[in-house]
């Protein structure tokens, strides 16, 4: 019988090349782009890849009872959490930022330069 | 075999990522990481972590997403003027992310593989009492995973949680001092 949990699984290491792959992707991002927004966006993704690999070895390292370890998934759940908070005070700065400077790309904010 | 359902899931979050890179105009980036993120939570779901899956797309996709596609609307801003970036800065970042890349896909080919362990949920219900719902749940053969994670986080991580509610309460009187408009 055809059923969903009949087709093949993709093993551990296949989770963490993607996962890689995804931090690549963001860090690009972050070094490309000069729209603060999407460079914030960029930081998203990079997070992002990091969950990927705590859940992966959360449900690929079994715990004592036979069950996925749990302590990855916590960090995971305190990860976006705290990129939740890191967002909202982000924008808000950009905002700001925005408000005295009437720019928000990377390279024409050059106060800090000598 | 390759399994399908993981590489779909894989392929939609790696283009949506690669989007969000590549796209001049800023809210077709922020629709493409919404993209991104589905396909991620999809991965969570294909990994048993429901309760993270989920999250994922109510926080990540529901909230935050939102909150940029409203500051996007808020600063008024157009497709990105295409203007040749300073090469070395250019060449120096891609030759970084091209270096990491190469070292990963050589750290992981080296690396022995692990397969999927099978989860064996009635017999691990044995470590649970009879009564719970964790328990009963595990017998019937479903993962109680919200279950699980709320007593670990309600027992194990009570001070993390709460420090984190802290946070959040910081966080948010910081915005609102942030977006107030300065008085001299």
């Amino acid at each position: 019988m055809f059923t969903l949990a009949n087709l093949p699984t993709a093993g551990l290491s296949q989770y963490l090349l993607v996962a890689g792959l995804l931090f690549a992707i963001g860090l690009t991002g972050v070094v490309l782009r000069r729209n603060i927004i999407i460079v914030f966006m960029c930081l998203e993704l990079m997070l992002s890849a990091a969950n990927l690999t705590l859940i992966a070895f959360s449900r690929f390292n079994l715990d004592a009872k036979g069950l996925p370890d749990v302590h990855g998934q916590m960090l995971v759940f305190f990860v976006i959490t705290v990129a939740a908070a890191e967002v909202a005070v982000g924008l808000a700065i950009i905002v700001a930022l925005y408000r005295s400077r009437q720019t928000i790309y990377t390279d024409e904010l050059t106060t800090l330069k000598g | 075999m390759p399994s399908p359902i993981f590489w779909f899931f894989a392929l939609v979050m790696l283009f949506g990522a690669t989007a969000v890179v590549l796209l001049p105009n800023p809210v077709a980036c922020a629709m493409s990481m919404v993209a991104s993120f589905v396909g991620l939570a999809g991965l969570f779901i294909g990994l048993n972590a429901y309760f993270a899956g989920i999250i994922q797309i109510l926080v990540y996709t529901g909230a935050i997403m939102v909150l940029f596609v409203f500051i996007i609307m808020l600063l008024d801003l157009n497709t990105e003027k295409k203007r040749m970036p300073k090469m070395t800065p250019m060449f120096a970042g891609l030759g970084i992310v091209i270096a990491f890349t190469i070292q990963l896909i050589g750290v992981i080919s080296a690396t022995p593989g692990k397969q999927l362990p099978a989860l064996d949920l009635p017999a691990s219900a044995k470590n649970f009492d009879a009564s719970t719902q964790i328990a009963k749940n595990l017998s019937s053969n479903t993962l109680p995973d919200v279950h699980l994670i709320g007593q670990s986080l309600f027992t194990e991580y009570n001070l993390p949680l709460q420090i984190l509610g802290a946070l959040l309460l910081v966080a948010t009187v910081g915005v609102v001092v942030l977006s107030k408009k300065q008085i001299h």
